[in-house]
């Protein structure tokens, strides 16, 4: 029998705001355990919550960038369960009413065709703190620092087929949320998690199989190696006979594997009601309109643009709009003159290998869009090889965001000769060295060509016009 | 100082110099020491932190300042957060719980001078009518002290009505303040909800709570008014309001109403009984004073204290999963597990009727129960709400009824609840509507103060304020005391 899973997403996207939402405590990551958890934080006796706006208006940003309905009016509520890190023994949420209605994206697996991907809704709520179980032996540590950090919690439609497509999903999301700005993208500080709804079904039946839930997977990699696990386990217990149950499981990376973590059979109850500590939340038309003329130009758009006016290829394309980082060094390098193939070509290949070799984020990079441009026009002007171009990146890495190009081109002496005078002497040279070479070139055998080539290239350490000195040796024959 | 005293008197005293800030707190903290043994309607005093604010207000005196609340004494009910001081809320759960910060009520009465003595007795997170579910023992009427206070701001109540404080913080959920204040024979008043800040003062049921001042009389009542009062960032329930009257009232004193008014009077709270002659009497004073009084209906009135109990439960049961001993407040000795931790701390933290309440509550929250409970609750709420909407089409303020009896003999309640919400019978509509209402006494029964309630249109305190503090200048009801003839 052939299988299909069926796979939906929940992702949590942490907001970029200062503040938590709703205190006034920090939310930047890494301080000393409990040393951003203010009273309100802390579930003290008497506080109360009031809303952080900025986390409404990101909320609307990533509504407005998935096409969704803005709810105008939406309602928080009170999710009711007692954990160690939840101080106030309820957690502050969106339950029937969250601000963002239905939405969607269309995402490409890699070597996979296109798949829209639905999105039930996106609402917000505070996230929980963290508890600590391997610090002190025999117990548990809280930690409330990340208690109140605002998520937006991105709730898919079980629209995905492969690992592949779910993994592509969660890419995208990732990509929009880093585009539009409300989140930092960080996923090895948790910034973006996800939880994985999945199910098999045989090929052609309409109903869905039962379902179980994957908690907590913070990359792109786990996402797919932990839903491809998943299938393959739901498959192995269907096709011995066996029933999938209801339940929440756990991926351990370390294992490639998942594993229960608590039944679902009995499933919660969380005893939902709106939270009376706060109003309805209103939203006018006019913040709506605000929001959407100050959104940035998404992936997609901007993908079609460097394929329809730029000319890059496609797999080009979607690689330099995939990240807004990228895409916005590559604009900054165009404006600046680069030509757009060369560019990306570049960004793709020597920065990012150096980039990646020093574990920098491209805002860190030393080589500018300004100097890139600069580089890729001594190119494109013949003065520089693509191998002396390569040593000029080199010293552009060293020297930095301040560096002159020309000047280093000058004082590395990495122009290319093109004095046609002196190479034909280093030509005759070669030529009255290796005699018997010369004969097999004349009489046809045309690997004798490169073996020149190659010579005068030694000579000139590099900075000989290939093409020029190719012409030269024709010319003798 | 003549015990008895009211704020404005005390007031008007020191700012002629009779006697400074600090003669009159030692003088209230002597009072304490030797008369609230049998009363308790104490649980914290602060006697040394209130003569240094005393001290500090003289000395702000002697250079000039002259607002009216300037070193006035006064006592919080203990569900105010108070920085650095004991908070208990009643209740064994924080009976170790030292707050970390003020609520918004206690800063702005620091701000405005007022020199809080100590912290009140009350019921267990403010849920009775008795005084009698508080950790800290039950509260004695000053009147009879076999009889309870009332309750939930029963400490507050007896304290005014033996004349230790001439004014007290409180808070009103269901009745809490008018209740008490109507057991006790003295003012209080449960402003609109969102008038004043519920930062910092502890949650009971977070749609209903709302503070406010209980003291001798209307006077007073709108001097704390306008000190307690006030739109607060940290409240997304409080309101901001621009009433001109209430710093008018503040500074001025109650001006003698305009014009006189027509009175409603709802049919449903005037059924016969024996307590009734109290505010029939004043029915005939509103009459001579030249109001009018006209009967009108609030048709839901009797669904409302189920109503209020399925609400106020719900909210209370999760306003109080805080309590788990993890960080603050009582704990469980050794505790094996998380779940033992959380159930021992709260099985030994909490008493019967707060259990109560919370089960309650996590019963209609419930899947399967929700519909017909909470959201069944919200539906009849709105409809009472409407219920005042339509009476207050043809009148300008109600006048009923404060509480169905005078003060109970203590343990007469105790083991029926039921008998026990019966009490909040004529306040909780108003509170479901999040109407203000002023409790003032109007008589006595079974030489037991009686009280009667004005229940005004959202945000108008200045009408029930002013037709109290008329009644006030034509009775005496307000200035009768334990302990002197009838």
């Amino acid at each position: 029998m052939s299988w299909e899973a069926v796979i939906g997403l929940e992702i949590h996207v942490q907001l970029a705001t200062q503040s938590k939402i709703f205190s006034g405590a920090s939310t930047a990551y890494g301080a000393a355990p409990n040393a951003q958890a203010c009273n309100i934080d802390l579930g003290m006796p008497g506080v109360l919550p009031v809303l952080n706006e900025r986390a409404v208006e990101l909320a609307i940003r990533f509504g407005l960038a998935i096409d969704a309905q803005i709810n105008l009016y939406s309602i928080f509520d009170r999710k009711n369960y007692f954990y160690a890190d939840l101080p106030k023994g309820y957690q502050i949420s969106q339950f029937e009413t969250p601000i963002v209605g239905a939405g969607q994206v269309t995402v490409t697996p890699e070597n996979g065709k296109p798949r829209r991907v639905g999105i039930t809704r996106a609402h917000l709520e505070e996230d929980a703190g963290k508890s600590v179980h391997d610090l002190y032996p025999g117990q548990t540590a809280v930690d409330l620092n990340r208690t109140g950090t605002p998520l937006l919690e991105v709730v898919s439609e079980p629209d995905m087929r492969t690992a592949q497509e779910a993994s592509a999903y969660f890419r995208q999301i990732h990509t929009l949320a880093r585009y539009i700005g409300i989140c930092d993208g960080n996923l090895a500080e948790g910034s973006m998690r996800c939880d994985a709804n999945v199910s098999v079904r045989p090929t052609g039946q309409e109903a869905f199989g039962e379902r179980t839930e994957i908690k907590n997977i913070n990359s792109f990699r786990f996402v797919e190696q932990a839903i491809e696990h998943e299938i393959a386990r739901q498959i192995d217990v269907l096709e011995a006979g066996g029933r999938i149950h209801r339940e929440t499981r756990l991926y351990d990376p370390d294992k490639d594997e998942t594993r229960s973590m608590r039944s679902k059979e009995l499933s919660n109850d969380y005893r939902y009601f709106p939270d009376p500590d706060l109003m309805p939340l209103t939203i006018s038309e006019a913040l709506v309109e605000r929001i959407r003329s100050e959104l940035p130009e998404l992936p997609d758009a901007r993908c079609a643009r460097y394929g329809d006016q730029l000319g890059l290829s496609a797999s080009d394309a979607t690689a330099i709009s995939s990240d807004i980082d990228r895409a916005d060094f590559f604009d900054a390098a165009v404006s600046a003159g680069a030509n757009a193939k060369q560019c990306a070509n570049w960004i793709m290949g020597e920065l990012s290998a150096y980039l990646n070799k020093q574990a920098m984020p491209l805002s860190a990079s030393p080589v500018t869009p300004s100097l890139l441009a600069q580089l890729i026009a001594r190119v494109e002007d013949s003065t520089l090889s693509s191998k002396t171009a390569k040593t000029l990146f080199d010293a552009l890495w060293e020297e930095g965001p301040s560096a002159d190009v020309d000047g280093l081109i000058s004082s590395l002496n990495l122009a290319q000769m093109s004095d046609d005078g002196a190479l034909t002497q280093i030509i005759d040279d070669l030529i009255a060295a290796n005699p018997k070479q010369f004969e097999e070139l004349r009489g046809g055998k045309d690997k004798m060509l490169g073996f020149f080539v190659g010579q005068v290239m030694k000579a000139t350490q590099g900075k000989a016009n290939p093409q020029q000195v190719n012409e030269i040796i024709r010319a003798k024959l | 100082m003549k015990k008895f005293s009211t704020l404005r008197t005390m007031s008007a005293s020191l700012a002629q110099g009779d006697f400074s800030s600090v003669e009159l707190i030692q003088d209230h903290i002597a009072h304490i020491h030797n008369e609230d043994a049998h009363l308790n309607s104490f649980i914290t005093l602060s006697a040394e932190a209130a003569l240094e604010q005393a001290a500090a207000a003289d000395k702000l005196r002697a250079s000039g300042d002259t607002r009216p609340t300037l070193g006035l004494p006064f006592a919080h009910k203990d569900i105010f957060c108070t920085n650095g001081v004991l908070t208990t809320a009643g209740s064994k759960m924080l009976s170790n719980f030292v707050a970390p910060y003020d609520a918004t009520v206690v800063s702005n009465m620091a701000a405005a001078g007022m020199v809080c003595i100590g912290k009140t007795n009350m019921d267990e997170f403010a849920m009775g009518s008795s005084n009698e579910t508080s950790y800290f023992g039950s509260v004695s009427n000053p009147w009879d002290t076999q009889r309870v206070p009332g309750g939930s701001s029963g400490g507050s109540a007896a304290a005014v009505a033996a004349g230790l404080v001439a004014g007290a913080t409180g808070t009103d959920t269901g009745g809490s303040i008018r209740q008490p204040a109507s057991l006790c024979g003295i003012t209080g008043l449960k402003p609109t909800y969102g008038r004043i800040s519920r930062y910092g003062m502890i949650a009971f049921a977070s749609s209903l709570d709302q503070a406010g001042p209980m003291t001798r009389d209307a006077e007073d009542a709108a001097l704390m008014l306008s000190v307690m009062a006030g739109f607060d960032p940290k409240d997304s329930t409080s309101a901001q309001r621009d009433d001109a009257w209430l710093g008018k009232m503040a500074t001025d004193g109650i001006a003698e109403l305009d014009q006189p008014l027509t009175i409603g009077l709802p049919e449903e709270y005037f059924q016969a009984g024996e307590h009734m002659h109290a505010i029939e009497a004043a029915k005939a004073e509103l009459e001579k004073l030249g109001h009018t009084l006209k009967s009108v209906s609030l048709p839901h009135t009797q669904a409302a204290v189920p109503v209020y109990y399925v609400l106020a439960s719900a909210e209370a049961s999760t306003n109080l999963s805080r309590y788990d001993g993890v960080r603050f407040g009582h704990r469980c000795d050794s505790p094996q597990s998380l779940q033992d931790l959380y159930e021992r701390s709260r099985e030994e933290g909490f008493g019967q009727e707060v259990k109560r309440r919370i089960l309650t509550g996590t019963y209609t929250l419930s899947v399967g129960y929700f519909d017909a409970y909470y959201l069944k609750a919200q539906k009849i709420r709105r409809l009472i709400a409407e219920d005042f909407n339509n009476a207050f089409a043809g009148v300008d303020l109600l006048l009923a009824p404060t509480a169905p009896t005078p003060a109970f003999n203590k343990n007469q309640l105790t083991d029926d609840p039921v008998a026990m919400y019966q009490q909040d019978l004529y306040t909780v509509p108003s509170s479901l509507a999040g109407l203000p209402a002023i409790s003032i006494p109007c008589g006595f029964s079974q030489g037991m103060p009686m009280g009667m309630q004005l229940i005004a249109p959202a945000f108008r305190e200045d009408l029930p304020l002013a037709l109290a503090a008329q009644f006030q200048r034509h009775t005496d009801w307000h200035l009768r005391h334990p302990g002197e003839e009838l």
